[in-house]
This record gives structure tokens, sequence and C-alpha cells, in this order.
């Protein structure tokens, strides 16, 4: 494919290992980078499938495609695949691993073995995952929160999935802390970490949660398994155990995963915002600040998953100040966004398409979260549709639109060649229209009762359901053709140039797509990384 | 472009290696501190509970592995001195101490955990089972911390094994000794858990 | 990069000035001196632990293996001799498992 490309390229069979060992056996952060898009891109459909299988469903009021015991496991599944294979890995772990060393000019990551070891332990915990399916009795159907008491008492493979849990978590770790220690020794000469542009500088804060979230989770569901199967009381009230204990410890890794996802979507949205303007980033330290107060803040306010749950009053209350708290430094950012854009020579392209939906998707999702972090609203909105809704406009609308945004921007450095312009900015407009038409109704249905894991519904939500699953119809079919044009681009695209949207960060400097060692010397900072003129 | 193909030079980098280990040890300090929380949830609920189980721990047992952890901490915190001032032989020593006090402390363990075995104080015996709920969860805390601490002192002296190989075979040497500090400060991790534990277990009848 | 078994030079100073970081050497006196105390303080926490303190026991009891850890991660674990970032992460990890507790403790000191 890359033939008529003529430097040597990371594409190229490298050393004395050729074809798909030269993938398998790698090192090289930017074959990793691939090898965890190729992953996650499958997971992405998949899980995509399913939730359309589950649209299918709750298309009609009624039993139609499947049993209620079918619809557990089936949300169960959705749940597992996309928040521990796709969100949580997505970002970081393609684009971090691509560019993070690149954008801070270094050769590689810190650790590139353990960097490969990650991703195989990554494919691990997805094995083990997919076996939870299809072994033991039954695919797990606790929801892939796995709130005791009932995963303590379900006969279905719940323990399968949460070592998949587990083991994906220990992945996650290590990348985090292959980031970390490569920010801080890798820099190139003259990048202080003022000048270190701003998707490494989400990387960064993502990072440490990812370290020092992941390991409250570990233990946790080292106590389910533990429970299960030695019968060591920790949750279950009939030996003690406080299944509120549960909810703390779990959402004391699950919220800051939460961050895990929009982080680093904020830190690409941060670097297209001023590529396609022509634009120095309006209040650089701002956003690196704020970057650091939502990973340090967000660590804080797990409780808010907990409000009905039966917590004191009074740390009800603490946690609803600190949920509001952490709306302050992302609502800086989304300021700063528009900002950068003001008096800017704006060029609309496919990825600043997806940037600008991020941005209003992010919105509605983050105000929203408002509405839940309140004590009062919450009350009435609590494990209804509404949540569904607030959360998939976070996490679908957020962290998967800046996916889209970040795979369209950077798709000619790390291919060498374009996709159809054309036709990604109609993909684009499918899947825009696609998701509010899935995820805005269920806002509505969720303000009007409509509880949520529900397999069937009463007829007065039936409107709702419906307009929702012709916006799933539509949703898929932009992803798939977003997808073919991404890999219509492979064979067919333009030859791309170093530099196609004259962005000014590092890897706009070096060829399309970069060579083995990235930079043929050393670069040297001397400005700050979005300089515009 | 003279870019040869040579595979990419990885450049030594110890301070880096280092910084690795301490995150690497934070998450570990994270994941008994979510033990911790849990006993100290269960702790404030149950204190009489706890008290009265925690009588069927045999300090003498607990201070003895106690001390045997501190003085390994200290031959592997020595053994580093050894690998600088190039005594390779009293690094080896030094760590083969080490390595027999790890021994000791699992015989300890097995012993201790032998014995309630015996009398029947395991999670889900019938003898635990009718115990009240506090002293159940004393139990299940008592044989799920110890059992996650003795895993790491598994793991911790298979790297130290691993170590020994290393200095033994000169790869670890006094101008390249960043792997034997980092078995250290593993090494060191797992004694910080278990200057916790031991109050928190033995000492609060 | 793979180093020979290096010759046993008269004066071993000359090699430690090559290797360029972390060239503090701690000696063994110290270590021998810090296992002492550390001794000393599990000798005091289990004869305090058998008058019946109460409350205060405990207190007592966690005090002192707070102040074990921190010889441990001071002098065992290098940090005195370790670069200012290594000092700022421990303390911040530690803070913050400790803000994680005390907050969970709102719930249930209040409920």
């Amino acid at each position: 494919m890359s033939n008529s490309i003529p430097h040597n390229s990371y594409l190229d069979p490298q050393g004395n290992r050729k074809g798909i060992l030269g993938w398998l056996l790698t090192t090289d952060h930017k074959r990793i980078g691939i090898l965890y898009l190729i992953c996650i891109m499958i997971f992405f459909l998949v899980g995509a499938i399913l939730g359309g299988f589950m649209r299918l469903e709750l298309a009609k009021p009624g039993q139609q495609i499947m049993e209620a015991q079918t619809y557990n496991g089936l949300f169960t599944v959705h749940g597992i695949i996309m928040i521990f294979m796709v969100v949580i890995p997505g970002l970081s772990a393609v684009f971090g691993n691509f560019f993070l060393p690149i954008m801070i000019g270094a050769k590689d990551v810190s650790f590139p073995k353990l960097n490969l070891l990650s991703w195989y332990i990554y494919v691990l915990g997805s094995i083990v995952a997919i076996l939870s399916q299809f072994s033991g009795d039954g695919p797990p159907d606790t929801g892939w929160t796995f709130y005791a008491p009932y995963s303590m008492e379900t006969t279905t493979n719940v323990i399968m999935a949460v070592v998949a849990a587990f083991i994906l978590g220990f992945s996650s770790i290590l990348t985090g802390l292959n980031f970390i220690v490569t920010i801080h020794r890798l820099r190139a000469k003259g990048m202080t970490w003022f000048k270190m542009p701003l998707f490494p500088w989400s990387l960064y804060a993502t990072a440490w949660i990812q370290v020092l979230a992941t390991p409250i989770v570990g233990i946790t569901l080292l106590m389910v398994i533990a429970e299960r199967t030695l019968r060591i009381g920790f949750f279950d009230p009939t030996l003690g155990g406080d299944p509120i204990l549960f909810q703390h410890l779990f959402w004391i890794y699950s919220h800051p995963a939460v961050y895990i996802m929009i982080l680093p979507a904020m830190g690409v949205i941060t670097e297209i915002i001023p590529t396609f303007c022509q634009r120095k980033v309006f209040g650089y330290q701002a956003i690196v600040l704020s970057s650091l107060a939502i990973a340090g803040v967000g660590y804080l306010v797990w409780g808010h998953h907990m409000f009905t749950s039966g917590m004191s009053d009074l740390s009800r209350l603490v946690f609803s100040l600190l949920t509001f708290i952490v709306a302050i430094p992302s609502a800086i950012k989304v300021f700063n966004w528009i900002a950068t854009m003001y008096k800017g020579s704006i060029e609309i392209r496919t990825p600043f398409l997806y940037t600008l939906s991020f941005i209003f998707q992010f919105m509605i999702g983050g105000l929203t979260g408002l509405v839940l972090g309140s004590l009062a609203t919450d009350v009435h909105v609590h494990d209804t549709y509404f949540v569904v809704a607030h959360f998939h406009y976070i996490v679908f609308g957020g962290m998967g639109f800046a996916f889209f945004a970040a795979i369209h921007y950077w798709y000619p450095k790390m291919f060498g060649r374009m996709y159809n312009e054309k036709l990604g900015n109609i993909a684009w407009a499918i899947l825009f229209s696609g998701f509010t038409l899935l995820y805005f109704p269920m806002f509505v249905l969720g303000m009007r009762g409509m509880p949520r894991r529900y397999f069937d519904y009463l007829p007065e939500y039936s409107t709702g359901h419906l307009i929702s699953s012709i916006g799933a119809a539509v949703l898929i079919f932009g992803i798939f053709l977003m997808v073919y044009n991404l890999f219509r681009g492979l064979k067919t695209g333009a030859i791309a140039p170093a530099n196609p949207w004259k962005g000014r960060t590092l890897e706009w400097t070096i060829a399309s797509p970069p060579p083995l060692e990235n930079f043929d010397e050393e670069p040297v900072i001397d400005a700050g990384p979005y300089d515009y003129e | 472009m003279d870019n040869q193909t040579s595979a990419i030079t990885e450049h030594r980098d110890d301070t880096g290696a280092k910084l690795g280990m301490w995150i690497f040890i934070f998450t570990e300090l994270l994941l008994f501190g979510g033990l911790f929380l849990v006993y100290a949830v269960f702790r404030a609920k149950y204190s009489q509970d706890f008290h009265i189980a925690a009588f069927q721990l045999n300090v003498f047992m607990g201070a003895l592995n106690t001390a045997i952890l501190l003085i390994s901490s200290m031959t592997v915190a020595m053994s580093v001195t050894a690998i600088q001032k190039n005594d390779k032989r009293l690094a080896l020593l030094l760590l083969s101490i080490t390595l027999a006090l790890a021994g000791a402390f699992l015989f300890n363990k097995y012993l201790e955990w032998g014995g309630k075995i015996h009398h029947q104080l395991y999670p889900g015996s019938d003898v635990v089972m009718s115990l009240k709920h506090g002293q159940i969860l004393f139990f299940g805390l008592y044989y799920f911390m110890t059992g996650l601490h003795a895993l790491h002192i598994v793991i911790g002296m298979i790297l130290l094994m691993y170590i020994a190989y290393s200095v033994a075979k000169g790869k670890t040497n006094q101008s390249n000794y960043v792997l034997l500090e980092n078995g250290g400060l593993y090494w060191h991790l797992v004694d910080l858990i278990w200057i916790f534990l031991f109050p928190l277990l033995y000492l609060i009848t | 990069m793979d180093i020979p078994i290096p010759v046993t030079l008269p004066n071993n100073l000359t090699i430690c000035k090559m290797s360029a970081e972390s060239k503090h050497i701690t000696p063994y006196r110290l270590y021998a001196v810090v296992l002492v105390v550390l001794l000393f303080l599990t000798t005091i926490t289990i004869i305090a632990a058998t008058l019946d303190a109460g409350a205060f026991g405990v207190t007592l009891a966690l005090v002192i293996a707070s102040v074990k850890v921190i010889l441990v991660l001071i002098y065992f674990m290098h940090l005195k001799f370790d670069h200012l970032i290594f000092k700022i992460f421990a303390a911040m990890v530690f803070f913050l498992l400790a803000l994680v507790i005390a907050i969970t403790f709102i719930d249930y000191l209040y409920r």
C-alpha cells in the first residue's frame, strides 16, 4: 500500500521480522497504536451492533426479538465492551500511543516492551470478556456495574466478566504508568512543561487517574470474586457485609474512569480547534490547569452515583457540592474553545465538524449532568432514561465523537493518505442526526419516568422509543459509512502531504506516515505549540 | 534519508526506571488502600466483634513476622549499598538472607493459617458462620488481607531471585544497579503494608 | 551497554562518579540504626496494646505505624536522597488515600 511513498515509514517491513510477526512483536509505539486501533474498532462495531439489537427490541412495546433474560445479558455485555474495551483505552491507547512521543519530540515511550505487554494484557482481558458470554451458566446479567448483592446471588458467569475487567484494568494502569514516565523523562530539548502541546497534557492528567483509581476497582473486583468463591463477607448483608460499600468502592474508580474517557477527548479537541482556526489557542494555561483540576476534583465526586442508595444526608450534600465544583473546569475549557475560534480563519473540514458536534453534545451532556448532580432533581430522574441519555451524550457524543474527530484529523499522518472529504462530511451529517434522534428522546422519556434497563415499557412511552430506534438505525448506517470511507482511503486515497491542515505541533513537521524513529534529528523547541501568525 | 533500519536503541534512563517503579508502588498502595478502607468501615461498625475475634490471632507470630520482614527490608537495602561499593559477594549474601527471611515469613504464615484452619476458623466454615456478623467479617478480612500480602511476598521473592541471578551474572553491577534498587523498592512496599496490617489485625484485642 | 563484570579497582569512587544518577551511597550503619528504631517501635506498640487503652490505643498504634512507614520510606526507600518529585508524588498518594477514606466516612459517621 505504501510503495508509492518514498521514505522509510513505520509501515514498511522492518528488520528481519516480516509480515504479521513484525506487528505482533513490535515495540514501536506507532505500530502498537495501530494494533489498539484495530482491536478497538472491532469491539466498537460489535458493541454498537449489540446496542442496535437492544434498540430493535425496544422499538415497540412488548417482546420483539428476544427474551427478557437475553436483554439483561445484552445490556451487560454492551456496557462491558463499550466501557472497559472501547472508551477507557480508546483515545489514550490509540492516539496517545501513536502521537504522544511524536508530539513531545521523543523516539518512543519510556518502556516500549511494557507498552507491547499492555496491549497483550488488553487482548487477554478482551478474550476473557468474550469467553464470559459463552461459558459457565449463561452470560452475566448484572450490568457493567456488578452491583452487590445481586452480583453475589446471580448464577450467571459473573466471575469471568469480573476477571476480564480486572485484567483490562491492569493494562490501563501500565499504559498510564508508561505515559507519566515518558512525559517526565523524554520531552525534547527546550520543551518545558508549559511548552508542551495540550493533548499530551490531557494524557498526563488522564494517566494519573488511570494509575491512582484503577487499583481501587481492581481490589473491589477481587473482593467480589473472593465473596462468590470463598464466602468471605464483604458486601453480602447475610454475612454482615455492606452493599453500599461496594458502590463506594466501585465508583471511587468508575467515576474517575469517566474522566479517563473524556480528558483525552478534550485534549484532541484542543488540538484540532487551533489548527482549523489557524489561531493560537486561547488561555493555554487555563486549559492545562483545568485538566489537572478535573483529574483532581473528579477523583472525589464518586458519591453522586449514590444519591438514592441510602448514604447519609451530609455526604450527599458534600458530593453534590463537589460535583458542581468539577463542572467549573469543564466549562472553562468550553469557553476556551469558543474563544479560540473567535476571529480565527475557520476552515470547516471533517475533523472540525466532528469537533463542533463534540462541543454541542458535550455541553448538553454536561449541563444535564448538573441536573443529576442536584439532590432534588436527581430523586426524580435517577435510574431513568435521563441518566442513559446524559451518559451517552458524554461518552458517545463526547468521547466517541472526539475519537472520530481524532481519526479524521490524524488519518493523513498515520497512513499517508487522504480519505474522501465529501463522503466524510456526509457520514458526519448522518452520524450527527442519528445520534440526536437516538439519544435526545431519551431525555424526554426519562423525565416522564421511563426506567433504565427495562426490557419492556408502557404504551405511553412508545413514540419516544420508536424515534430512538429509528435514530439507532441511522447512526449505525453513519458509522459504517464513515468506516467504509476510512478503509477506502487506505487504498485509493490521494497521497497526503506532511502537513495537510497547516498544523503547528511537532507531528506535522515530519513525513506522512512518520519514519521509524519519528525524527531524523532530535527536535529542539524554542516556541509555544500553537504560535500561528 | 540516511535512516538505518537498525532497531530503535533504548537509551538507559535510571531515573525514569525508578519513577516507573514508584508509580507501580503507588498502584499497589492504593490496591491495599481499598482494603484498608473496607477494614476501617467494618471496624467502625463492629468494633466490639473485631475486638473479640482478634483474640484468636497469635500476637507472638505476628510480632515475629514483623521483625522478620523489617530485618529483610534492611538486608535488601544494604545489598544496594554493597553493589554500589562493588562488593558483589556481599550483595549476593544479603539478597540470599532476604530470600531466606521471606521464606521464614511464609513458613510462619503457613503455621498460623494451618492452625486456624485446623480449628475450623476459615471463611464459610460452620464455626465461622455461626459467629456474629462482625466476627465473620474480621476473619474474612484477615484471610483476604494476609493472603494478598503473602501473594506479594511470593512475587517479591521471584523478583529478588531473578535479581540475584542478574547480580551473579554481572549484569547488575556497580555502574548499572537500577534493577536491584527497584527490586528493593518493591520489597520495602511489602514491608510497608505489613507495618499497617500487624497492628490493625493483631493488636486490637 | 553490556559492561563486563567490573574489575576491582583500588579506588571505588572513580567508577561511582561515572554512573550518572543516584550515586548517593547510604552507609550500612544508617540502615542498622533505622532497623533498631523500627524494632523498638514495634515493641512499644505491642506493649501499648496490652494496656487496655481503648480508642486512644488504636490511635497510638496507628501513629506508631505511620512513623515506621515514614522511616521506611525515607531511609530504606531512599526518598531522602531522591529527586524532589518522588517525595511530592509519594506524599500526594498518601494524602489522596487519606482523603478518600475521610470522604467515605462522611457517609458512615453521619448515617
